[in-house]
């Protein structure tokens, strides 16, 4: 478990995190959502321990990080942002050193080693000195550093920033694999991320905390929630297909240019049969038809942008 | 105690890893031959004593020991690992000293290289060994003391030429301060037990007595007392650097 009670850092003036109070439980993979600047790394690096918060507490496993910092820390697993390690060292080395650290000893330890080495393809490269390695690689030792010691916690600040699509879908992979019965932390500013791994995402801005929900409930907040999004194909006249639509009670709004075409239900009406039965009855050509669950960015957005900027 | 060793063990590689020790080994060796043999005049000298090899250390470190500190906390500020480091299992307390420990190890290496010199003596004469190695444990708490100054004022900054500059500027003092030539300008206005306080404060003063074979505890003391203080500075620096 972790829990954050009312966590708050200020640097000078400035408030980079204010007041933040949340809970993450075994099973849970927390994303955290923000605009750049929002506090998100703030906050993680006060979890992980790295800085000591202006005001407030956070305990992980139910070890305090500033009254009991070494059990704490003994917990989690840390992926800092940019995934920062030794560039003179030997991945291996680098690896040996962190389960070193890690007080693992014996067959645990090699058993451990050969997990991450294997979850995350580091074979080829145990030799290679870190700073010779490509971005990907760097990031894959960083995230192999993280879950050395199969920690209870994980904490990891942006893990798929700069990855290629195919990096990025096996590190998905991974934090789904570990998901089950971890508790895990990620900040991300990528919106698919959010779809793809988290179980709960909570939006933060200017250090505040805006959102706390499960994605689908969060999409459900959009406006494009339940609306149906239709491409009409050649043969079939897009106005036509509109003036028709518009003269529907349930449908409140058309939008969309050319071809494309979304309607927007009135009071919460289920649209898609009454339009499939439209088509069917009039003999509409149509290339695309699909009930949209809601935007994540458009509610990002909204949620972000509502709060006043400092 | 295990995650000071573990830690140590990884700098002290990192050294090796890359070519500053090496430069580092090379220039330190190649500067206190030329010291010794050129400006300190050992063959002219006539005497089976080290006294030239041991005059210059306190200069050699002046400018050596800093390039070898200003690295230790910038660096790792700088590329990010310390966010790294101070988020393992590990105390504060243990990675100060760890890192400490690893880069003193290193200029003890550095120290015993110069092994040649004293086989060089004991063939050519027979010099009085105790006072040698009395010298070289004086030689290497001086380059302790320059090194925990180095490391507290490479907590300072991730800027490793500001730690660099910092650093030689305090040691120069330190080391000044105990001049004779220094010392005489002082005397006459300033009182004399302020004379003598700023003294015993130097590098200078302490390191003479030890290099002429003399273990004083005082000496012994002023060693320790300025590493252990320098090294509570770098704990301070970086626990207040954590907090703002």
């Amino acid at each position: 478990m972790i829990k954050a009670t009312r966590l708050s850092k200020y640097y000078g003036s400035l408030t980079a995190v204010d007041n933040l109070s949340f809970q993450v439980g075994p099973g849970e993979v927390l994303g955290f959502l923000g605009p750049n600047g929002a506090g998100k790394s703030t906050t993680m690096r006060m979890i992980a321990g790295f800085l000591t918060p202006s005001g407030g507490t956070a305990t992980v496993c139910g070890f305090d990080i500033q009254k009991d910092p070494i059990a704490a820390k003994s917990a989690i697993g840390y992926l800092p942002e940019g995934a920062p390690n030794y560039p003179e060292m030997s991945c291996g080395r680098f690896l040996d050193f962190i389960a070193d650290v890690r007080q693992l000893k014996g067959n645990t330890r090699r058993a451990r080693l050969d997990d991450v080495i294997d979850r995350l393809h580091l074979g080829p490269v145990m030799h290679q000195a870190i700073d010779t390695l490509s971005k990907g690689f760097k990031r894959r030792v960083g995230l192999a550093q993280a879950i050395i010691h199969d920690p209870q916690v994980l904490i990891l600040d942006e893990p798929t920033d700069g990855l290629d699509p195919n990096q990025k879908f096996e590190v998905r992979e991974l934090i789904h694999k570990m998901a089950s019965d971890k508790i895990i932390v990620i900040s991300t500013h990528i919106l698919e991320e959010v779809h793809a791994v988290c179980s709960r995402a909570i939006i933060i801005a200017n250090g505040k905390l805006l959102a706390d929900d499960t994605p689908q409930a969060l999409e459900s907040r959009s406006r494009y929630h339940n609306a149906v999004s239709l491409r009409v194909g050649q043969g079939t006249d897009a106005e036509s297909v509109r003036n028709i639509l518009r003269s529907q009670q349930q449908i409140g709004r058309i939008e969309g240019e050319g071809d494309s075409i979304t309607a927007f239900p009135k009071d919460g009406a289920l649209l898609l049969p009454r339009i499939t039965g439209l088509a069917n009855e009039h003999n509409w050509q149509l290339d695309e038809l699909h009930l949209e669950s809601g935007r994540l960015d458009e509610v990002f957005r909204d949620i972000t942008s509502a709060e006043p900027q400092v | 105690m295990s995650s000071v060793w573990v830690i140590m063990k990884r700098e002290l590689r990192s050294y090796f890893a890359t070519p500053v020790a090496y430069v580092f080994i090379f220039i330190f060796l190649a500067l206190t031959g030329l010291f010794t043999f050129q400006i300190g005049g050992f063959y002219e000298r006539g005497q089976a004593d080290l006294a030239a090899f041991f005059e210059f250390h306190p200069w050699l470190y002046l400018f050596l020991v800093p390039a070898l500190s200003m690295r230790l906390w910038a660096e790792e500020r700088k590329i990010g690992t310390i966010e790294l480091l101070m988020t393992l299992p590990v105390t504060m307390w243990q990675a100060v000293l760890a890192k400490y420990l690893a880069a003193w190890c290193f200029t003890g290496i550095a120290l015993a290289l110069t092994f040649p010199l004293w086989i060089t003596v004991n063939y050519l004469g027979n010099p009085d060994n105790g006072v040698i190695l009395a010298a070289y444990i004086g030689s290497f708490l001086m380059a302790g003391g320059f090194l925990a100054i180095g490391a507290c004022l490479s907590a300072v900054t991730r800027n490793q030429v500001i730690a660099f500059i910092l650093t030689v500027s305090l040691c120069f003092m330190l080391l000044l301060i105990g001049h004779p030539q220094v010392l005489s300008v002082m005397q006459g206005w300033v009182p004399q037990f302020i004379v003598d306080a700023i003294a015993s404060l130097s590098f200078h003063t302490h390191f003479a007595s030890i290099k002429k074979g003399v273990i004083d505890l005082r000496d012994l003391v002023y060693f320790v007392l300025v590493i252990t203080f320098f090294l509570i500075a770098n704990a301070v620096i970086l626990d207040v650097k954590k907090s703002n």
